[in-house]
């Protein structure tokens, strides 16, 4: 990646090395005007602490509940999120973008 | 992800080394691919595809479908030569994410009002370029005119594997550049090479400004383009 990010996967390790449950959420596919590029990442602890974004705020709220069930079953997950009004009662990318993002914990 | 992966991962990227890791998306399994493994893996091609890139993504290979996080070092751009040039030159770089030095020891070329938000070292570059590090992932640019000053430069740069070297001047200049590479530093023909000069793709630049436009389009074909 060209731009420069704060050092999430340093973070990942770090948390995981003092003992905190950890999940990284990657943005693995992106389908119109996505914020965030493919190989994006979203690092999260299991008392919901996070660091870095796979969309421009949009779906992080949501990426950090799924991560905290993924880093208590160690289940990996792939979740979509897709235009926020296709479905009122889920959260959605108003820039009207589609991005699959996988979360997995950090073993 | 396991934490030796993802130690191993930080290690690399902290001694800006390519590195990628490869997720088969139906079984799950991962495996981190170094640079100098890269060769060997067989994967091989669609891994150096995506490392010449700079993108992540999802391929179809013989192993499955795999998802691959490519971490790429952030290039920098190094220039011996606090010149009118590189008043251009060194904005654009950052604009394209190069982390940019100029290397000047004449201190009134490599004041703070010429180049407010580029970091100048007011030194000889045989000095200054080792401490900065001239990697893989560096393009070195020698914009004096000086030999003195762009010669010790283009000595350091052809040590290292820098992908990318240029020096500025006519193909006059350049055969006197070359005959003292040659005679006074011990290059040979194969080392010299390397150096791109006249400078830039040919364009028909007139002023600076459009001279830099041509130095930053070389480079990045130097960077993105399979060499043919």
């Amino acid at each position: 990646m060209l731009a420069r990010d704060e050092d999430i996967l340093k973070a990942a390790e770090d948390w995981k090395k003092a003992g905190r449950g950890v999940a990284l959420a990657t943005v693995v596919e992106t389908w119109g005007s996505a914020p965030r590029p493919i190989g994006s990442n979203l690092v999260i602890d299991d008392q919901g602490n996070f660091l870095g974004s796979v969309s421009g705020g949009c779906v992080e709220g949501a990426v950090v509940t799924e991560a905290i069930d993924v880093i208590e079953s160690g289940k990996p997950r792939t979740l979509e999120f897709g235009v926020a009004d296709e479905t009122a009662w889920k959260v959605g990318l108003s820039c009207g973008g589609k991005i699959r993002v996988f979360v997995e914990r950090v073993e | 992800m396991r934490l030796d992966i993802l130690n191993a991962l930080n290690e690399e990227r902290a001694a800006r080394r390519s590195v990628v890791v490869v997720t088969n998306q139906d079984s799950g399994t991962q495996r981190l691919v170094k640079a100098a493994d890269i060769g060997a893996d067989p994967l091989k091609a669609v891994l150096e595809k995506h490392i010449r890139s700079a993108k992540s993504g999802i391929e179809e290979t013989p192993e499955g479908k795999v998802f691959l996080t490519v971490h790429v070092p952030s290039p920098k751009l190094v220039i011996t030569g606090a010149v009118h040039i590189s008043q251009t030159l060194a904005p654009m770089g950052q604009l394209l994410g190069y982390d940019v030095t100029i290397v000047d020891p004449r201190t009134a070329f490599a004041s703070i009002e010429r180049f407010p938000d580029v970091k100048v070292i007011a030194d000889w570059p045989d000095v200054a370029l080792p401490a900065i590090g001239i990697d893989h992932y560096t393009a070195f640019v020698a914009l004096t005119h000086d030999p003195k000053i762009d010669d010790p430069g283009l000595d350091v740069a052809l040590k290292s594997d820098c992908f990318y070297i240029g020096a500025l001047g006519s193909r006059k200049t350049h055969a006197r550049r070359v005959e003292r590479l040659k005679a006074e530093r011990g290059f040979s023909d194969n080392d010299i090479g390397r150096i791109h000069s006249p400078i830039g793709l040919d364009i028909g630049s007139v002023s600076p400004a459009e001279i830099a436009v041509s130095i930053i389009g070389e480079i990045t074909q130097a960077l993105r383009q399979e060499p043919t």
